[in-house]
């Protein structure tokens, strides 16, 4: 059914179709709606059968999600930034028990300085994990994840993190197709946990692990992402066939096919470098764009066969691993070693700076030239950064770096902010 | 399950980790010698019988009791109970109230006929016992269980010895007397009365039915009051305390006046004092030194003066006359001993008795080969009870010893193992004795507050005039109480304490009755097990590494 | 005497673990030949300890209140570490370790699994959850999920076993360290040896304040109190917490056999107050039976041994004999004696 709606209200109906049992919430920018939304849908009753507990904190969320999950109940929360940082050790420990929870993280920078807006930051900080990462590109690709993930989950016995692009996709009323209970319950079987707390069975979940056995335990936790990767594009074919659309998979080339430059993002900014790419192609040049699905597992083999007709590719991403540069350009360079690509890094859009078409145009025609350097920082105010470099080569107490910025660029406090 | 790999593990599965190997020092059961145990005369299993009535099985407990000792009755009214002074209860609050408990279990036999059984095989061995007081009559009692054919002479008319003639009916009612003694005789032991035996080697030659005794048991008390030398008047009249006490048993009652002066400090002398003070006569008791030093058992000086006998302490009969005698007043030297003080007073006295001890008749001895006699009068016998002659055995107050009814009831028991040995051609053995539980030994925590149950005590009135037994017994449900309050000292009486303490789950239970064993798999040797055993049933022993 | 105790035997005791004259149902759980031991032998914990003890206490008495339907969160420390390093579990029961600091939440979570699964149908059984930690793991890096369990009255009951500190890493200081204790953390050394007076918390009383439907302590040297309490928190649903004094020979420097004796004499001394409370309030407190200064309790134990050098620490002594008479006054510890 297709309904115009808000991103967070139709990725709560989707989880909602996907009969969870167990909902953990706590408030935090930009995932509250999702939250708020499938909260009411239990008060009202519309959502049977589910206990929805409002938490103190993240780590209560997740560690919640620990302990229903593992006693068998479909458990889904959602999170974002500095959230998501505060549950880091029930995220670890969760994966680690291969407890199949199902988690949304609606994506946004991690302070300090505090920022509530959108880029990668939080999701990709929690790369290692050991849970599925999974970007969606629009609300209806982040609807229709939440349902994949769910059999993911179940399938593998791992966590999933459904990534959705705060604001942007979370708090933008585009118009989705809303399945039908009857096609969830069609692709999305019972839970059948693979261990389970049961009375009937008892067993200890959760032993201590010496030298002996630890990393056998961490080598099967990578081999069942590695089954993880198989089962993806079977299931997205699966989806196709019950839902009538595409969704999901590894990765989504686009007008790769001759392409000299291949750009790689995740996300909703994919729209916008598809845009941008289209008028570039209707400019004669030769470029395409792949999007990256899922981050982890990540598809070595599937990003090398996207590249393998390419001259260069560019990896834009709302992330950066400082000191090093970019966290997804990091990844794709291991899949195209000994290729002989050109690769350039492009940080882009942390805390929520716009991405803009003549942007990403301009700076893609500087790749189509190999004059781009190695790592770019897409529109960066350089003259703010020089001045504050140069102010702090002087003066050893500079004050605070983000205040001095904002007062460069001519917002006068970040209190007023 | 499809269990993940080392993360998740099936149940209980630690069994495999044998922890004992820890262990440096090993608990281990143990049974300790209970004290009050240790200290019964009679070698009463106290503890065991215990036990038996706190859970209200009173003829298992009567039974277990008088596998020792066949007067239960007498017992609790007569014995002085030096396991009470020895319970470690008394270190918590008061002792055990062993001596009631053990009345309530004898007058509980007699009231519901309980019987002892005959023996379930003869051995043809014949016993000959002479005396048919406490010690004859529990000899009697165990050689018969043990199948020996018995026969019992004693000179008197009544079966009892001192127990009849010493111990007078307000203290020992004669019913409970009489059935204490029927119940040995219903064993098919042959008891002849009013018989004296003026020869022991002769009698036994003549044996009875069957011929001739193969051993045999004296045990005929000390009769005979000791007499002092006291200046008297023809008129005054002067008589020894066993021969009022005795004659309390005829038809014709002592004839000794208003005023009787009891001269001596022990119990008889008290028995006496309220023996006529029940006749209606004013009694003084007349004592070299002072009440502490009385031999009496304070509790019995105690009744007598609640019941208004007078008592002169530090006194010492000078002269006795027609109506009155003169007494001198002593004062304790540095060394405790009475010294004369030279101050005299006259008392009006219509008659004294004499309460200074008894001497042993030994007439029936005379010629018996090897047998000895102390330089006190008593017959010299072994550790086994054997004197001088084999096959002659002598116990109770004619041998050296305590004289009371328990020790004297040991005796007989003592004898009987021994006789009973004697006659298979053996040396009785006793079963080497545990440690004693010390107090210290115990954790007294888990015994619950309990105080001491007081048995009533008949009213002052009464006591005064009549014959009635001056302290009653228990009832059922105070009896049982008495018997909880037991701390079982030394002895596993199955707490479960060590079973529930243990943090490694290294004491198996084994059920009712079969107490608990060591897992010496698991038990890592931390030793709280013994540190919260109430009673003292553990102990630690080092390993050998 | 503890309120339950409706028989009164004197030789076998109400304190014993057993009693051969109580009917079988009146009996207390340790003493059951076919207990469950919901902690099997073969677990690593030291000689004598008193966690190991009171958690199979209160572990057996929860699995035969809820007629084994349990199930039990637990924290990291000593317990989880001594009963379930791979390849063996000492434990009997659906168990699951997760973190150190989540224990209570992980509970709720079981909580709200087995409601739905009993909504739907799925589950027949009355299945319980019990969550449980060391007072690291609850007074310290738990206590924000306990406080959350709590106040969203969440049907678990929560046991700390309570040893006064971090004994599992070498004997650190929590929040549940006396005054004066000597720590790894807390050395005895400088003016104030040992851990400093006016700190800590009591989280009974916090618990309380949350209003729960039950709270309640216990120590290890009363099993039958203990049984009674956990089986009465059984018995009730939401939020319940009970608090268990489990000696530690190793941190508290006492002998293996000392670990009931000493717990016995927390409680005797006052030092520990032994009470029930009913949403908020106070209801019940385990009265003392033989009062005993705080020094009998103090001088067996190494960690108080600078109180008792050559020259004694009086005045400490007399601070921390004042915190046990507060105690005595509070929770009426004298009062109703037996």
């Amino acid at each position: 059914m297709l309904k115009q709606c808000e991103g967070s209200h139709a990725v709560a109906e989707a989880v909602a179709l996907c009969r969870p049992e167990v909902i953990c919430a706590y408030p935090i920018s930009p995932q509250t709606h999702i939250v708020e939304g499938i909260g009411e849908m239990v008060k009202s009753g519309e959502l049977k059968d589910c206990e929805f507990i409002n938490v103190e904190s993240e780590f209560a969320a997740m560690s919640v999600a620990i302990g229903s999950s593992a006693a068998g109940a479909r458990t889904y929360t959602a999170t974002a930034s500095q959230g998501l940082l505060y549950m880091v050790e029930a995220v670890y420990n969760a994966s680690g028990l291969g407890l199949p929870i199902v988690m949304t993280v609606a994506n946004r920078a991690i302070g300090a300085p505090i920022n509530i807006w959108n880029d990668h930051s939080d999701s990709l900080s929690q790369r290692d994990c050991g849970w599925i990462q999974l970007f969606a590109e629009t609300n209806q690709e982040a609807l229709d994840l939440h349902i994949q993930a769910f059999k993911l989950a179940e399938e593998v016995s791992l966590p999933v993190m459904v990534c959705m692009d705060g604001f942007i996709l979370t708090h933008a009323y585009e118009r989705v197709d809303m399945p039908t209970q009857e096609q969830v319950d069609a692709y999305l079987p019972a839970y059948e946990p693979r261990q389970v707390l049961d009375t009937a069975e008892p067993v200890s979940i959760g032993a201590m692990v010496g030298p002996e056995a630890f990393m056998e335990v961490r080598y099967l936790a990578h081999a069942r992402q590695m089954q993880a990767l198989e089962r993806i594009p079977q299931l997205a074919a699966e989806f196709k066939s019950v839902f009538g659309r595409e969704a999901g998979g590894l990765v989504r080339p686009y007008r790769c096919e001759d392409a000299e430059t291949i750009v790689i993002a995740m996300g909703s900014v994919l729209g916008t470098l598809k845009d941008t790419v289209d008028a570039m192609r209707d400019a004669g040049q030769k470029i395409g764009v792949l999007g990256i699905t899922s981050f982890r597992p990540f598809p070595l083999v599937a990003v090398a066969a996207a590249l393998k007709n390419c001259k260069r590719f560019v990896v834009l991403e709302k992330s950066l691993a400082v000191g090093i540069g970019g966290i997804v350009a990091t990844n794709v360079r291991m899949a195209v070693t000994g290729m002989g690509l050109k690769g350039y890094t492009v940080i882009a859009g942390l805390g929520g700076r716009a991405i803009t078409v003549k942007s990403l145009a301009g700076m893609l025609e500087k790749a189509g030239r190999d004059e781009l350097d190695l790592v770019t920082f897409l529109d960066l105010d350089w003259k703010a950064v020089n001045k504050q470099l140069e102010l702090e080569k002087t003066k050893r107490r500079s004050g605070p770096v983000a205040e001095a910025l904002l007062r460069h660029a001519g917002i006068v406090g970040a209190r007023n902010y | 399950m499809d269990k993940p790999f080392a993360i998740t593990l099936n149940p209980g599965s630690s069994l495999a980790n044998h922890t004992g190997s820890w262990r440096t020092a090993r608990p281990v059961y143990l049974d300790r010698l209970p004290p009050c145990n240790n200290q019964c005369p009679a070698g009463e299993d106290i503890q065991g019988w215990l036990f038996d009535a706190e859970s209200g099985g009173y003829e298992a407990a009567w039974r277990h009791l008088t596998r020792d000792n066949p007067f239960a009755a007498i017992m609790g009214r007569v014995c002085y109970h030096s396991c009470e002074s020895a319970c470690n209860r008394g270190k918590i609050d008061e002792a055990v109230g062993i001596n009631s408990v053990e009345r309530f279990l004898g007058d509980e036999a007699i009231k519901r006929g309980w019987k002892f059984a005959a023996p379930a095989r003869e051995s043809g061995k014949k016993v000959l016992i002479v005396g048919a007081g406490p010690s004859g009559m529990s000899a009697a009692y165990h050689l018969r269980r043990m199948g020996h054919a018995v026969t019992v002479m004693d000179a008197g008319p009544y079966m009892g010895g001192m127990m009849r003639f010493g111990i007078p009916k307000y203290r020992l009612p004669r019913e409970v007397l009489d059935a204490e003694m029927q119940r040995i005789v219903d064993m098919g032991v042959t008891v002849r009365l009013n018989s004296k035996v003026d020869n022991i080697l002769e009698q036994m030659k003549s044996g009875g039915a069957g011929g001739s005794f193969d051993a045999a048991f004296l045990a005929v008390g000390a009769h005979i009051g000791k007499r002092a030398m006291i200046p008297s008047g023809d008129a005054a009249r002067i008589v020894d305390a066993i021969s009022v006490l005795r004659s309390m048993e005829g038809e014709d009652k002592p004839l000794l006046g208003r005023r009787v002066v009891v001269y001596g400090g022990g119990n008889t002398a008290v028995d006496v004092a309220r023996t006529v003070k029940r006749m209606g006569a004013e009694p003084i008791i007349v004592y070299r030194r002072t009440r502490d030093k009385a031999p009496a058992h304070d509790f019995e000086i105690e009744e007598a003066l609640q019941e208004g006998v007078m008592v002169k302490w530090l006194s010492t009969i000078k002269q006795a006359g027609d109506k009155e005698i003169t007494i001198e007043k002593m004062a304790l030297d540095d060394k405790g001993f009475p010294q004369p003080t030279g101050e005299f007073e006259t008392l009006e006295a219509d008659s004294v008795v004499l309460a200074l001890g008894q001497d042993v008749d030994l007439g029936l001895l005379n010629g018996v080969p090897g047998l000895e006699v102390t330089k006190d009068g008593v017959v010299k016998v072994g550790t086994d009870l054997m004197t001088g002659h084999p096959g002659i055995f002598a116990g109770g107050d004619m041998v050296p010893a305590e004289r009371n009814v328990t020790v004297a009831v040991g005796h007989g028991k003592k004898a009987a193992r021994n006789i009973d040995a004697w006659l298979r051609g053996e040396t009785y053995a006793p079963p080497p004795k545990h440690e004693v539980a010390q107090f210290e030994k115990l954790n007294p925590w888990y015994y619950a507050d309990a105080p001491k149950t007081v048995r009533p005590m008949l009213d002052i009135i009464r006591r005064q005039s009549t014959f009635d037994e001056v302290q009653g017994g228990l009832d059922e449900s105070n009896a049982l109480f008495e018997a909880r309050r037991c701390l079982s000292c030394g002895n596993c009486f199955e707490c479960d304490n060590c079973y529930g303490v243990c943090p490694d789950n290294a004491v198996i239970k084994l059920g009712p009755g079969k107490r608990f064993q060591f897992n010496y798999d698991y038990c890592k040797g931390c030793g709280v097990c013994v540190a919260e055993c109430p009673c003292g049933a553990i102990r630690m022993e080092a390993e050998e590494i | 005497m503890s309120a339950q105790q409706t028989v009164k035997f004197y030789q076998t005791g109400t304190f014993t673990v057993g009693n051969r004259l109580l009917a079988p149902e009146e009996r207390s759980v340790q003493a059951n030949m076919q207990r469950t031991n919901s902690i099997n032998s073969g677990h690593r914990a030291c000689q004598g300890c008193g966690e190991a003890l009171g958690a199979r206490y209160a572990i057996d008495a929860a699995m035969n209140a809820t007629k084994r339907q349990l199930i039990a969160a637990n924290a990291t420390g000593c317990l989880e570490v001594f009963s379930t390093p791979y390849p063996e579990t000492s434990w009997q029961i659906p168990w699951i370790h997760s973190l150190f600091g989540n224990t209570a939440a992980v509970g709720t979570g079981i909580a709200a699994a087995i409601k739905v699964k009993r909504q739907k149908g799925e589950l027949r059984e009355d299945v319980r959850v019990v969550a449980q930690g060391g007072d690291g793991g609850t007074t310290d890096i738990g206590f924000g999920c306990l406080s959350g369990m709590f106040e969203r009255n969440d049907d678990v009951l929560y046991i700390c076993y309570d040893n006064g500190g971090y004994m599992n890493t070498g004997v650190q200081r929590s929040s549940a360290t006396p005054p004066a204790a000597r720590t790894a953390t807390t050395m005895p050394v400088g003016p104030e040896p040992g851990n400093p007076f006016g700190q800590g918390k009591f989280v009974p009383a916090i618990a309380m304040a949350h209003e729960i439907p039950y709270v309640a302590t216990a120590t290890v040297a009363d099993l039958r109190d203990l049984e009674a309490k956990v089986t009465k928190a059984m018995g009730i649903r939401g939020a319940r917490y009970i608090h268990i004094l489990v000696p530690c020979p190793l941190g508290w420097g006492t002998a293996s056999h000392d670990t009931i004796r000493m717990a016995r004499l927390a409680k005797e001394t006052g030092i520990f107050p032994v009470f029930e409370a009913e949403h908020g309030e106070i209801k019940s407190a385990l009265a003392i039976r033989r009062q005993l200064p705080v020094e009998d309790y103090l001088r067996p134990q190494k960690r108080y041994a600078h109180l008792f050098g050559k020259k004694p620490a009086v005045d400490t002594i007399a601070r921390i004999q004042a915190i046990a008479d507060k105690n005595i006054r509070r929770y009426g510890l004298l009062e109703n004696q037996h």
